[in-house]
């Protein structure tokens, strides 16, 4: 229930966002500038949250930020999901060399802090959206692949994988119909709640200044942009920050009733 | 008639690492030694041993799930284990089995009709269309008791019993020469079990199988089988006809099985005491005859050699020193 | 022991254990009765689903929740009702009174504690039992009564160090430690290999006629009942549906679903090629039929049998069955 409050609206923004504005998120208006949300004196109804130092609608632009949050935050979420799937059911099904070196590797990416790693690739390879997204592959692929690999493990000792060889399956038929559609539960859950942490590593790297720059809109940038006017206009970073909470909220809770759902024993997690 | 199976003192040995990372030593555990018997065609053999006698071992190694370390297995004269990729896939289809936790069997995300034609569409898929493997696995279906409409269903929709059905019309549906059927009963309910039984009896006629049944329960071994093993640590202690096993038991162990097994009979007396001791350490294994050390009619002799299997009466044998006096060396 | 003064340790009245589930009421024990006296053992026999593993947590008031509750019932034990005590009564009696040893040896023991460490703690839950020494030696002496070798070096190991037979052996000792008046095994010996499970039944009856404690055997493998029970009930859906001595049972069934039991299993005795067959599935305790729940698979049902749910009849040599086949009994 909560969950679906929360993240409905997101999505809702994030595919349709277009059609919900009430101005052009980037028209900038320096007479209009900072003024205050409707329920406060000296807003109006046409600027529901107010405007930023740039006259720009807030309401507005947090519409249109949910679009890139949420294009970051799928994206990243699948190709780390792809990567660290592929290469944790590799892992655990084959086991012997190719697991070692594959652990290991996981092993070593995990020493580095995550925050570190996407500072680093950012930096390298210049801000932007196609960065950030690298950087989410990049960092959260290790987790998929130690969890994956751990139930691929498990599910290897069942009966029907056995018999799977006994029938005559080629390896590969086992891991594409028996394994994977098995691991469809898990992977799903894991996704969720890999979004709401994809979401905050945009936001972190935009805050930090190595994510996007402006004139892009984004949450993290509106809270960067808006540091300075904590005190005066304290609506500019404060309703992104809260747009950021609810949508991480969001898909922390669909993420951990899903894995009630399916599976007590991703409880860990 | 050439007998269907052949297993030709069989030797399994598996490494086992010991010890902590700095100081890893590899231990042998030593599951199956110098086993042999042979099945023939249509019979229903019967391997019956408690957990570290190797029976299980000896499945997998039939099946090619592992290799053998020493000795062989003839398969219709042919030695399995120089099989190529094309044998073995041949083989596959030649050889099935099924498990006793039949939920654990059958993949849960897969629907029981796409389970059944498996093995179909593995091996005959660019041959059958997809109407006569439909048609195929609708006829298992029925032949192992189950009405067509269970064939849209997922496993977690059937019972333990309809379950199991399922495994075994899968097992069935490319018509194989010869069934494992590893503790095909032992997880069900009593009120089923001869239900199954009596499938299993059945289907082994219609299609002229032959089986070769791995279990603890020795009263169910007695009913169905018609050539039993007895096996112990690695070795098989007792090998013949059924009936003669069942009637005059020679080996001790044997002897001590089957008086082990609780009875329905209120009142029943145990003319022996209960067998002391447990099984050795499979990776040092005692000297000589591997029952020695809970044997009460042990002598230095079987502590010394291994006794081999002797045909004491017709279709009898035991690996016994002190059956019938005769004594063997290895 | 003098037939006559036998205590009565255990008399359950009426016992009833619901589930409360999303999909609707599970009646897992719906109207059970039965006692034990001491030194007497029971064997409660039964497939899955017929109640006999709930009708035993229910005896300890362990019944899982929050799903499942007691609903009526007395459960007198020594003459006191359990089921109106408060639950730190309760705990005082758990392995002081009632003890219990369950299916599965390798989950019942903690892998992080040494089995000394497991096996004193009973005596460290005895009152005015402070010293070390004392407790120490009381854990060796009893491990030593379940015939554990070396008791005092093997105090140090750990359960990943004991087979199947010797963890299952220490359960019972740290069920015995407190000589308790009442013994509940059950399955004890499922996952346990033929040898070693004769091994243990014999040490069972043997701490049972050394202590003279009520024994409680639950199982769905006649066999052990036939070989270590006195007295026997069969449970079927959730309820008693013949009781009696265990010669008496086995020798002249009365319930048909007890006679068909009996004719299913292969004996190691007979000569018969195929297995009689009980038709049917046990039954979805949320979709019971009317009438007797045995009907649909019954091979002597009558009319009657499809419409009320036979009370319990007596029967002729002793015990009582709920079948309306013996109503002519009743009536004689």
């Amino acid at each position: 229930m909560i969950p679906t409050l929360c993240l409905l609206p997101v999505v809702v923004c994030g595919l349709f966002g277009p059609l919900f504005y009430p101005h052009d998120p980037t028209l900038m208006n320096l007479e209009g500038a900072l003024k205050p949300p409707v329920f406060l004196s000296g807003g109006n109804f046409s600027y529901l949250l107010g405007t930023d130092h740039m006259g720009r609608d807030l309401f507005s632009r947090l519409i249109e930020g949910a679009r890139i949050s949420l294009i970051i935050a799928v994206f990243g979420v699948f190709f780390s999901g792809f990567v660290g799937c592929l290469l944790g059911v590799l892992a655990g099904y084959f086991g012997k060399k190719l697991d070692e070196v594959i652990m290991r590797i996981v092993d070593a990416q995990m020493a580095i802090p995550a925050i570190l790693l996407s500072i680093l690739l950012a930096t390298v390879l210049g801000a932007g959206v196609t960065t950030i997204i690298i950087a989410i592959s990049v960092v959260f692929w290790t987790g998929y692949a130690r969890v994956i690999r751990g139930e691929t493990l498990s599910l290897k000792q069942r009966d029907f994988i056995t018999l799977a060889r006994v029938t005559g399956c080629s390896r590969a038929r086992i891991i594409m119909k028996h394994v994977l559609p098995n691991l469809v539960s898990t992977i799903t859950v894991l996704a969720t709640l890999q979004i709401g942490s994809a979401i905050l590593i945009e936001a972190s790297l935009t805050f930090l200044g190595v994510g996007l720059q402006p004139p892009a809109t984004a949450w993290g940038l509106m809270i960067s942009e808006g540091r300075a006017y904590l005190a005066t206009a304290w609506w500019i970073p404060t309703f992104a920050g809260l747009a950021i909470l609810v949508t991480v909220l969001g898909a922390n809770l669909l993420g951990d009733w899903l894995r009630d759902k399916f599976d007590p024993k991703l409880r860990q997690l | 008639m050439e007998p269907i199976l052949k297993v030709q003192d069989v030797v399994k040995h598996f490494p086992i690492a010991v010890g902590g990372v700095l100081r890893r030593k590899f231990k042998t555990l030593k599951a199956v030694e110098g086993v042999s018997f042979s099945i023939d065609r249509g019979a229903c053999f019967g391997l019956a041993g408690e957990s570290g006698s190797g029976k299980t071992t000896i499945s997998k190694l039939i099946l090619l799930l592992e290799k053998i370390t020493k000795g062989s297995i003839l398969y219709e004269g042919k030695d399995i284990s120089k099989f190529t990729d094309k044998d073995i896939k041949w083989y596959r289809t030649r050889v099935q089995t099924i498990f006793q936790d039949a939920a654990s069997s059958l993949n849960p995300r897969m629907r029981i009709k796409k389970i059944v034609s498996e093995p179909l569409e593995v091996h005959l898929g660019k041959t059958l269309s997809k109407q006569e493997i439909e048609e195929r696995a609708e006829e298992m279906i029925r032949l192992v008791g189950l009405p067509a409409d269970k064939l849209a269903n997922y496993p977690h929709e059937l019972s333990g019993g309809q379950k199991q059905r399922v495994a075994i019309a899968k097992s069935i549906i490319l018509h194989p020469s010869l069934v494992i059927l590893d503790e095909p009963v032992s997880a069900l309910d009593v009120s089923i079990r001869a239900q199954i039984l009596n499938l299993l009896s059945e289907i082994q006629e219609k299609q002229e199988l032959t089986y070769l049944i791995i279990a603890h329960d020795l009263a169910m071994l007695k009913h169905v089988t018609t050539k039993i093993g007895v096996m112990y640590m690695g070795n098989i202690l007792e090998l013949g006809e059924t009936q003669k096993v069942f009637e005059s038991p020679l080996h001790p162990y044997t002897k001590a099985l089957f008086a082990a097994v609780p009875q329905p009979v209120p009142g029943r007396l145990k003319e022996i005491p209960a067998l002391q001791g447990e099984i050795g350490n499979p990776m040092e294994p005692p000297s000589g005859c591997r029952f020695h050390p809970r044997c009460k009619f042990a002598v230095d002799k079987c502590r010394e050699t291994r006794p081999i299997l002797l045909e004491i009466r017709p279709d009898h044998r035991v690996a016994c020193h002190k059956a019938d006096g005769l004594s063997a060396t290895m | 022991m003098d037939l006559m003064t036998k205590k009565r340790i255990l008399s359950v009245e009426d016992l009833k254990t619901y589930f409360f589930t999303r999909a609707g009421v599970i009646k897992a024990v719906d109207g059970v009765s039965f006692t034990v006296d001491e030194g007497e053992s029971l064997g409660i026999a039964g497939e899955s689903g017929c109640g006999k593993s709930i009708t035993c947590l229910s005896l300890v008031r362990l019944v899982p929740q929050p799903a499942g509750r007691i609903v009526s019932g007395k459960i007198l034990f020594e003459g006191q009702d359990i089921l109106t005590k408060k639950e730190e009564e309760m705990r005082q009696w758990r392995g002081k009174v009632i003890a219990m040893i369950l299916q599965d040896p390798l989950t019942s023991l903690n892998p992080c504690f040494t089995i000394g460490n497991q096996v004193s703690e009973p005596f460290k839950l005895e009152k005015g039992n402070d010293q070390r020494k004392n407790i120490k030696q009381q854990a060796i002496d009893v491990l030593r009564s379940v015939k554990i070798p070396i008791p005092e070096r093997r105090m140090n190991d750990y359960p990943f160090q004991f087979s199947g037979g010797m963890r299952q052996r220490v359960l019972a000792a740290i069920a015995i430690a407190r000589n308790p008046r009442l013994l509940i095994a059950d399955e004890p010996t499922t996952s346990l290999d033929v040898t070693i499970q004769d091994q243990f039944l014999r040490l069972l009856k043997d701490m049972q006629k050394q202590t003279n404690m009520g024994l409680v055997m639950i199982t769905h493998d006649m066999g052990i009942v036939a070989e270590t029970c006195d007295r026997v009930a069969i449970m079927y859906a959730g309820r008693i549906v013949e009781s009696g001595t265990v010669q008496r049972v086995f020798l002249n069934p009365a319930h048909p679903y007890t006679e068909a039991l009996m004719e299913a299993l292969p004996k190691m005795e007979s000569k018969s090629k195929t297995l009689f067959q009980i038709k049917g599935e046990p039954p979805n305790l949320l979709q019971l039929p009317a009438g007797c729940s045995f009907w649909p698979r019954c091979h002597k049902v009558i009319d009657i049998c499809r419409i009320e749910y036979p009370p319990l009849f007596p029967v002729t040599n002793g015990g009582e069955a709920s079948c309306w086949l013996l109503q002519k009994n009743k009536d004689k």
